[in-house]
């Protein structure tokens, strides 16, 4: 098991082929209270970069994008009644989306643990 | 977008305060303020529900207006300054008593809003008014108010001197009466000067949350000082622009270049009440044809409350009929704290802008149900004096 992040600050944790996405600790903190998720359809194929998910603060909408390229194969319905995990829990409780992992080179090209926290410094 | 840099941004007398307090800065009207501090817009928004927010509104345009040659007899002092202001307005300013303060409209020739704004006659007997305008119009305002004036009045901006602080909750009276013990015995929409140890701070009971509370402006090297002891009351904490903005639009007030501006009238925004009897008789106000015509029932679009389901619907969202036609769109829009669910102001056609009506939002593509609901969304709870 690993965890990888991006630069828009979401983490896939990689679990054999399947890939957990969220939002890093540092980004619920960025955006503040989360009223809202919009969660993607289970079996929507996404490419790496594209908009899966949105999450919303009282203030603004912010886009979750695709850290790999794959298919949506389970969303996290908790969020619908409680997006607050989001906040308190955003690597556990708080995840967005599971994503069957189309080409795993993709995951090499993301940044590990060290190199995300030295952009969040 | 360009990039705007925080150092380019004026900064309020209490700007050390908010860093000091983790306030999180960003540009607002070419200010940098806090749009929230650590706990978060939520928790400040429930906290001057339930307690006192405090809120640094320095941005914002106070401004005394004098007359150059007083007579000394204060009701024709005020007729003559009442006379100099009414002109570019719908209020009735003769009318008011000392003390009395009033929320009126800058028109433009063509029934247009040019600004949103608070006039207080002085309490005293020297013939001049307190005019609060918002920090985006201020400078513009401040020329129009001023070109009006000519040589009979002297507008002096309160900005840069002064700072203006607002206490906003159902505790904030209770805060008020260890500060300033005589500024409580104030009634909604009233205002005076009071003495504050040795400085002099005016005080206005009204506000823009919903909530009872004060507007308090301070000589700006006091600032500090009372803002300090606003906060050293455990019942106060500080208040960010996000939460600023979350209250405002729960009570269901109208935000100046969003849901007001040159090309909404009064009465499409739903503020008939500000067109005062006496002004609306003479119809001697900018903009009067127009706006007395839409009085009548020629109106275009109104302004409206809506519920909605699901994700917020932002500024710009349009609004669709039933059937999923567009009719109109969203001014203000985003999540009640208080309510737990998504509300906004929008525009749509006056067939349409009927309490109850089932209308739908547009948000990212997909409609989502939205309901017309009475305004303010949450219920104000100003103190009122019986008079």
């Amino acid at each position: 098991m690993t965890t990888k992040f991006t630069p828009d600050h979401e983490y896939i944790r990689v679990e054999g082929s399947t890939g957990i996405v969220g939002i890093t600790p540092y980004a619920q903190q960025q955006l503040g209270d989360i009223v809202f998720v919009e969660l993607p359809p289970v079996g929507k194929a996404l490419k790496k970069g594209d908009e899966a998910a949105v999450v919303e603060s009282v203030k603004a909408a912010s886009e979750i994008y695709a850290p790999v390229s794959g298919t949506v194969t389970e969303v996290n319905e908790a969020l619908t009644g409680e997006p607050g995990l989001v906040n308190s829990d955003p690597e556990n409780a708080g995840w967005i989306y599971k994503i069957e992992i189309a080409e795993a080179g993709e995951v090499d090209t993301l940044l590990d643990a060290d190199g995300y926290a030295e952009l969040t410094l | 977008m360009a990039e705007i840099h925080l150092d380019d941004l004026k900064k309020t007398p209490l700007y050390d305060r908010h860093v000091a307090a983790g306030g999180r800065i960003v540009p607002f009207a070419g200010y940098a303020l806090p749009v929230q501090y650590p706990t978060g817009i939520m928790s400040e928004h429930k906290w001057t529900r339930e307690q006192a927010g405090l809120f640094d509104v320095s941005h914002m345009g106070p401004s005394f207006l004098t007359l150059s040659h007083p007579g000394g007899e204060a009701d024709a002092d005020h007729a003559a300054i009442a006379a100099i202001i009414e002109p570019l307005i719908c209020g009735d300013i003769a009318a008011l008593k000392p003390g009395q303060m009033r929320y009126s409209l800058l028109l433009n020739d063509n029934g247009g809003v040019a600004d949103d704004l608070m006039i207080a006659r002085a309490p005293g007997a020297d013939g001049g008014l307190y005019i609060v305008v918002n920090a985006g119009t201020k400078d513009a305002d401040f020329a129009l108010i001023a070109a009006a004036a000519g040589d009979k009045a002297r507008l002096s901006r309160a900005d840069g001197d002064y700072a203006l602080l607002a206490l906003q909750g159902p505790e904030a009276v209770n805060v008020m009466a260890q500060i300033a013990p005589a500024a409580t015995e104030l009634g909604f929409m009233t205002y005076g000067a009071f003495d504050w140890g040795t400085d002099r701070i005016f005080v206005a009971r009204a506000g823009y949350t919903g909530e009872d509370g004060f507007e308090i402006l301070v000589a700006k090297q006091d600032a500090e000082a009372l803002w300090d002891s606003l906060l050293a009351d455990p019942r106060v904490k500080p208040i960010g622009l996000g939460a600023r903005d979350s209250l405002r639009l729960e009570a269901g007030l109208p935000l100046y270049g969003h849901d007001l501006g040159p090309s909404i009238s009064p009465i499409e925004a739903d503020l008939g009440f500000a067109i005062s009897k006496r002004r609306r008789e003479a119809g001697d106000f900018p903009g009067a044809a127009r706006i007395l015509a839409e009085r009548e029932g020629q109106l275009r679009r109104k302004r409206v409350g809506l519920i909605i389901e699901g994700a917020p619907a932002r500024e710009g969202a349009e609004i669709l009929d039933a059937a999923g036609a567009p009719i109109g769109v969203v001014t203000s829009g985003g999540f009640a704290p208080s309510l737990g669910k998504a509300i906004a102001l929008g525009f749509v056609p006056p067939e349409h802008a009927v309490l109850g009506a089932k209308l739908q939002v547009s948000v990212r593509n997909r409609a989502q149900a939205a309901e017309i609901v009475p305004t303010p969304f949450v219920p104000h709870r100003y103190f009122r004096k019986s008079k």
